[in-house]
């Protein structure tokens, strides 16, 4: 999957911030941020599919969102396909949006539930595309045939589908203008379990068949686990740990990655008898008043001195393998560049 | 650019019927939406071509007539001048209908334009905003009593005195009734805004004119269609208390609401004469009510389906 590493990574992020102001008062003054995306830097490769985990609050979505410019980002570049996404200006990036598609978490929502399926598929080829009437149809049907969507429900309405149905609109929807990167935004969080695994093979076998790079977000470390070839872990609104799929879920490094795994039970009753979860004490600070220090500090259960009072760097394992803790600050004492992932799957 | 043998039969079977004719489908289940347009255009029907068959002048005076109940050249009686109710009747109607729609059609289009800008462009929403309130904190009658002063000679000597009061009227109607549309509207789009779907247009790269024609408004279609169906009620009842005060149409000129204050003061001797105008703008604002409703449920698609 990952033979066209040579050519450097697709997507490209280094030091992405995204604040929200809070404005407060009787003059509506900007009194601080919400720092839900805290400088983050991460590569993805052609063809990879990097899964973003962390739990609720953390920035994932934001990170998603960011990238692909619906929200305008405080600090920071985004590289997508060798051009600049994150300071162009309106008309250059509307010539990008092709390249660049989201799928979103609740289908419901992300419906327009006034449009028919074929003109919400249609939307992305109408405001990029000049098709004949002839030929936009053709391209409707042959997106409704990839995500297995029967091509008699084109003129149908969204509330007229099931979850799964819907998602797999949604799917065709960022599919039409042939992108190279989605952003997967929780796209299964909203499904039945057993919709599910549907879902998530659709989107291997299109990533196969159209050779697709995707961002995957969850918070669903067993489907993360089945879809990733690499792993970022977020906590707080910043990368705690990178690594790729096996070696994060073998070793886990950082004290957050550790209790995160921990968390997740296991399938054969005789070992989840013998799992000791790590129970974190307290809540997720504010991002709007993060500790100072390592932003995980208040919660470690290694926390050590350092850690309150310095940022930890982050630290390079080899393979790809990065993590931002003081508890490794002796084993290795380089700073490092973020990598995209270089093992094949 | 794609596989070519498309199959033909399925888009021939998917794509020949309009969606208009599902609205309509869907518009003929409802009892009450299809009464109230057969009364909407019966009254319609009766205001435009009753004159040609009932061909008395409503300003006609049969002095001797005066006063008179229902005769058989006086279907509707007389007035105390002895002019024609039924004429006076049909004539103040067209005046009226076409008041209501008119003004209803300028304050759902300004309250509409107002409410999905300010809902939609945050930068100009406190600017927006702000107009809004200020207007609904202007009281009514004086503004309308010094635009009328200001316009009435300009727009009689352009437009004649008769359409002349009538832009007079129904602009003043518009520009003052648009705010309570334009609240609710902004209220709507705030919430629509943070929906997915117009992430998801935004992701497309779909520009903001767009996104508001194609995924803002027709979402905020229902509240829009209530206030210009409960709007057409106010434009004319507000028509019939300017004409009363005077500054509407001039006295002998009939409409609706004319007529139902000219008959205020014989309400003791003949009640008839309140019943008709009072009848005749009930059954209109009803119906068209019920219209709204029924197109509201039609134009809906997830209504549609059942």
């Amino acid at each position: 999957m990952a033979e066209t590493t040579a050519a450097g990574p697709l997507v490209k992020v280094r030091d992405l911030k995204m604040y929200f102001p809070i404005h407060a008062g009787l003059f509506k003054s900007h009194v601080g941020d919400i720092k839900a995306v805290d400088g983050i830097s991460f590569d993805i490769a052609p063809g990879e599919t990097l899964g973003l985990v962390g739990e609720s609050g953390c920035g994932k979505s934001t990170v998603g969102r960011s990238i692909l410019r619906l929200y305008d980002v405080t600090d920071g570049t985004v590289e997508i396909n060798g051009s600049e996404i994150a300071h162009v200006d309106r008309d250059s990036l509307r010539s990008k949006r092709p390249m660049m598609q989201m799928i979103f978490q609740d289908p419901q929502a992300s419906l327009n539930p006034r449009m028919t399926v074929a003109s919400i598929i249609a939307e992305p080829l109408d405001e990029h595309l000049e098709l004949s009437s002839k030929e936009r149809l053709a391209r409707i049907y042959e997106l409704m045939d990839w995500v297995g969507l029967n091509r008699e429900f084109a003129k149908r309405y969204p509330h007229e589908f099931s979850g799964g149905q819907r998602q797999r609109i949604g799917i065709a929807r960022a599919l039409a203008l042939n992108p190279k990167f989605i952003v997967c935004d929780e796209p299964i969080a909203a499904l039945d379990v057993s919709i599910q695994a549907q879902v998530v093979n659709l989107l291997e076998e299109l990533q196969d068949r159209l050779d697709l790079t995707y961002l995957f977000i969850s918070h669903d470390l067993s489907m993360v686990r089945h879809i990733a070839d690499r792993v970022a872990v977020m906590y707080l609104g910043r990368i705690v740990e990178v690594a790729s799929r096996d070696a994060l879920f073998a070793e886990p490094l950082h004290p957050y990655t550790q209790a995160l795994l921990s968390a997740v039970p296991e399938p054969d009753p005789a070992s989840e008898r013998n799992r000791t979860p790590i129970v974190l004490q307290g809540d997720v600070p504010s991002p709007a008043n993060p500790p100072t220090g390592c932003n995980f500090s208040t919660r470690c259960p290694k926390a050590m001195e350092i850690c309150r009072q310095m940022e930890p760097g982050v630290f390079e394992f080899g393979g790809g393998r990065q993590v931002a803790c003081h508890l490794y600050s002796d084993d290795m004492a380089e700073p490092a560049e973020p990598t995209a992932g270089s093992e094949s799957n | 650019m794609t596989d070519a043998p498309v199959a033909k039969s399925v888009a021939q079977d998917t794509s020949g019927r309009s969606q208009w004719w599902d609205v309509w489908d869907q518009f003929k289940t409802h009892k009450g939406a299809l009464f109230g347009a057969a009364v909407f255009l019966f009254i319609v029907l009766a205001v435009s071509l009753g004159p040609l068959i009932w061909t008395i002048e409503p300003t006609f005076i049969d002095i001797r007539a005066r006063n008179s109940g229902p005769t058989w050249a006086h279907p509707l009686g007389t007035d105390q001048l002895g002019r024609d109710i039924l004429a006076r009747m049909m004539a103040g109607g067209q005046v009226s209908i076409a008041v209501g729609l008119t003004a209803m059609l300028i304050s759902v289009l300004l309250g509409a334009l107002i409410g999905v800008v300010a809902g939609f462009f945050r930068k100009l929403d406190g600017m927006l905003m702000g107009l809004t309130d200020l207007f609904l904190a202007l009281p009514l009658l004086p503004l309308l009593l010094v635009m009328v002063m200001l316009f009435r000679e300009t727009l009689a000597r352009s437009f004649g005195p008769e359409m002349g009061t009538f832009i007079l009227i129904v602009s003043a109607i518009g520009v003052t009734s648009w705010m309570q549309t334009a609240r609710i509207v902004r209220g709507e789009v705030l919430a629509l805004k943070e929906r997915e779907f117009v992430l998801a247009a935004r992701s497309i790269g779909t520009p903001p004119r767009r996104m508001i024609l194609r995924h803002i408004l027709p979402n905020v279609l229902s509240p829009i269609m209530v206030s210009a169906t409960l709007g057409i009620a106010t434009a004319i009842i507000t028509e019939s208390a300017l004409s009363f005060l005077g500054l509407g149409f001039p006295p002998d000129f009939p409409t609706w609401g004319r007529l139902l204050f000219d008959a205020v003061d014989y309400l003791q001797q003949y009640p008839q004469r309140v019943f008709w105008p009072g009848l005749a703008i009930s059954l209109t604002v009803l119906s068209v009510n019920y219209i709204g409703d029924g197109l509201r449920d039609a134009l809906d698609p997830r209504i549609r389906g059942r």
